[in-house]
C-alpha cells in the first residue's frame, strides 16, 4: 500500500522514472544480444523480428516504447527542474511529461499495428 | 554512495542521450511499419559511420547512466554499501558496454 | 453549539521506538478544534504521563510536528476538520524518519546534527568595526536567499523525505535548504566550504526531486528548488575546478 505522505503526483512521478529506468535497463541486454545476431546468425535475428509481429508482443513493445519516453520526458522534466530557473507548476510538467510519452508510445502502436 | 561526480556524469550522460532518445523514438516510429527485417536494419545500419558513431556514442553514455541508476537503486531499496557496491556499478558498465559494443560493432560493421 | 456532545475518536500512539501501539481515546468536539488541542486535552483528562512537545500554540516555534493521518504536520494550526477522514477517526503518530522517545516526542538530534554537517551557520566576512553592508532586497542573490529563510525547523519536510529514510547520511530538505540561503547571502565568506560540506556523503546530489518536503512544508518554502539550487551550483563549482 502507497503510505499517505506519499499519495501526491510528484512522488508518482519519482516513481515511475525509477521503474522505467530499471526496467529499461534490464531490457538493454536482451535488445543488445538480439542485435549481435546480426553478426553470425541473421537467421536467427529475423526468426526474432518474425516472432515479434505477433499482436502480444507488439503490446509489449507499445509498453517499451512508453518506458522509454516517459524516461526522457520524465528525465528532461527533471534537468529543466535541477539546471533552468525554477518555474511553479512542477506537477502540470509531471503530467504533461507523462502524456507526451502515452502520445508517442501510441504513434509507435498505430504504426506497428 | 553518489558522490557529486557520479551526480555530474549521470546529469552529463541524461543531457547527451536526450537527442539520441528522440532520434531513436523517431526510427522506431518511422521503421516499425510493415514490421522489420534484418535486411532492413542492415541496410540503414551496415558501414555507415554516421549511425556507428550515434550508436557508439549512445551504448557508453547509456553504460554510465544506467550503471550509476541502478547503483542508487540498489544501495536505496537493497542495502548495499561499499566496496560490493562499487563492484556492482563496475560490473553494470562493463556488462553493458560490453553487449552493447558487440550489437553495434553487428549492425555497423559486420 | 453545533458540536454539543460530539466526540472524535483519536487513534494516538503511545510507546517508544522498540514498543509502540496505537491506542484509542474518545475526545469531545469542540469548534475550530486543531489537532494539538485533542493532544493537549488528552494529556489532560486521561493521561497525564503523555508525552508531546509544544510552545508556542501559534506556528512559530516549530516544536509540535506530529504524523496526523500519515501525513506529517504542525499540529497546533491544524484544523481536526480538515484531517478527519470518512470513518471520523483522527491518528497521532511521532513523526517518521526520527527515532521516538516516548509517545509522540522525537529525537531530533539527528536532525539538528545535520545543520551543522551542512555547515548551517553564518560565516562572517567583516568584523563590529565595518560599515553595515547594504543589500538590496532586489538582488537575485537575496531573492533566492529570502524564498527560504523562512524555515522554523519543526522537521516536516524532514518526516516526509523517502530519500531521508533510505539513505540515513542525508542530509535533508531542511539542512540543505538553510545552506543555500546561506550560498546567497553575500555577506558570508564560507561558500566554497559549505559546497564541499552539502556534496559530500548524503548530500543535495542524493535528492530525487519527490518534492514531499515541498508539498508538506507548512511554511509553505520550496526546499526541492533550494537544493536544485545548490546541485547546480556545486556541479558548476566541481567542473571548474573550485571544489
Amino acid at each position: 500500500m502507497i503510505k499517505p505522505h506519499r499519495n501526491q503526483p510528484l512522488w508518482y512521478a519519482y516513481i515511475l522514472h525509477r521503474i522505467s529506468g530499471v526496467a529499461l535497463a534490464l531490457f538493454l541486454p536482451a535488445h543488445f544480444y538480439i542485435l549481435s545476431l546480426a553478426l553470425n546468425e541473421p537467421e536467427s535475428l529475423d526468426s526474432m523480428l518474425h516472432w515479434a509481429e505477433q499482436p502480444i508482443v507488439k503490446f509489449a513493445e507499445f509498453g517499451l516504447v512508453f518506458l522509454l519516453a516517459v524516461h526522457l520526458f520524465g528525465g528532461l522534466r527533471l534537468l529543466a527542474l535541477e539546471f533552468l530557473p525554477w518555474k511553479p507548476g512542477q506537477k502540470t510538467f509531471a503530467a504533461v511529461a507523462v502524456a507526451f510519452a502515452f502520445f508517442v508510445a501510441l504513434v509507435f502502436l498505430l504504426r506497428a499495428i | 554512495m553518489l558522490s557529486i561526480k557520479l551526480y555530474i556524469a549521470q546529469r552529463l550522460t541524461a543531457m547527451l542521450m536526450a537527442p539520441l532518445v528522440l532520434l531513436h523514438l523517431g526510427v522506431m516510429i518511422y521503421a516499425i511499419q510493415g514490421g522489420l527485417t534484418a535486411g532492413e536494419i542492415l541496410g540503414r545500419t551496415q558501414g555507415s559511420f554516421f549511425w556507428g558513431l550515434i550508436y557508439g556514442l549512445f551504448v557508453v553514455a547509456l553504460s554510465i547512466h544506467a550503471a550509476i541508476g541502478l547503483r542508487v537503486v540498489i544501495y536505496e531499496w537493497l542495502g548495499v554499501t561499499g566496496a560490493r557496491l562499487n563492484w556492482i556499478t563496475t560490473a553494470i558498465v562493463i556488462l553493458l558496454l560490453g553487449l552493447g559494443s558487440k550489437a553495434v560493432y553487428a549492425v555497423v560493421l559486420s | 453549539m453545533a458540536n454539543e456532545g460530539k466526540t472524535i475518536k483519536v487513534l494516538l500512539s503511545r510507546g517508544d521506538n522498540s514498543n509502540s501501539a496505537l491506542k484509542e481515546y474518545e475526545v469531545p468536539a469542540k469548534e475550530s478544534q486543531t489537532v494539538l488541542d485533542v493532544v493537549t486535552w488528552i494529556q489532560r483528562n486521561l493521561e497525564p504521563d503523555l508525552s508531546y512537545r509544544f510552545a508556542c500554540r501559534v506556528g512559530m516555534c516549530g516544536s509540535c510536528a506530529m504524523t496526523v493521518n500519515g501525513k506529517p504536520r504542525w499540529t497546533c494550526r491544524t484544523h481536526v476538520s480538515k484531517v478527519m477522514d470518512g470513518d471520523k477517526t483522527i491518528t497521532i503518530e511521532p513523526l517518521r524518519n526520527m527515532p521516538v522517545i516516548k509517545d509522540l516526542a522525537c529525537d531530533l538530534n539527528e536532525f539538528f546534527e545535520k545543520w551543522t554537517k551542512a555547515k548551517g551557520h553564518f560565516i562572517p566576512t567583516k568584523t563590529r568595526d565595518d560599515q553595515v553592508q547594504l543589500i538590496s532586497p532586489n538582488e537575485k542573490a537575496r531573492r533566492e536567499a529570502n524564498a527560504g529563510i523562512e524555515c522554523i525547523n519543526c522537521g516536516v519536510c524532514y518526516a516526509s523525505c523517502d530519500v531521508v529514510e533510505n539513505d540515513s547520511s542525508y542530509l535533508g530538505p531542511a539542512a540543505l535548504n538553510r545552506a543555500w540561503t546561506l550560498v546567497n547571502d553575500v555577506r558570508d565568506g564560507g561558500k566554497i566550504e559549505r559546497l564541499k560540506a552539502v556534496t559530500s556523503e548524503g548530500g543535495c546530489q542524493s535528492c530525487h526531486s519527490q518534492q514531499g518536503c515541498t508539498t508538506y512544508c507548512p511554511n509553505t518554502l520550496n526546499p526541492t528548488r533550494s537544493i536544485a539550487g545548490l546541485k547546480k551550483v556545486a556541479a558548476i563549482a566541481t567542473l571548474k575546478g573550485e571544489m
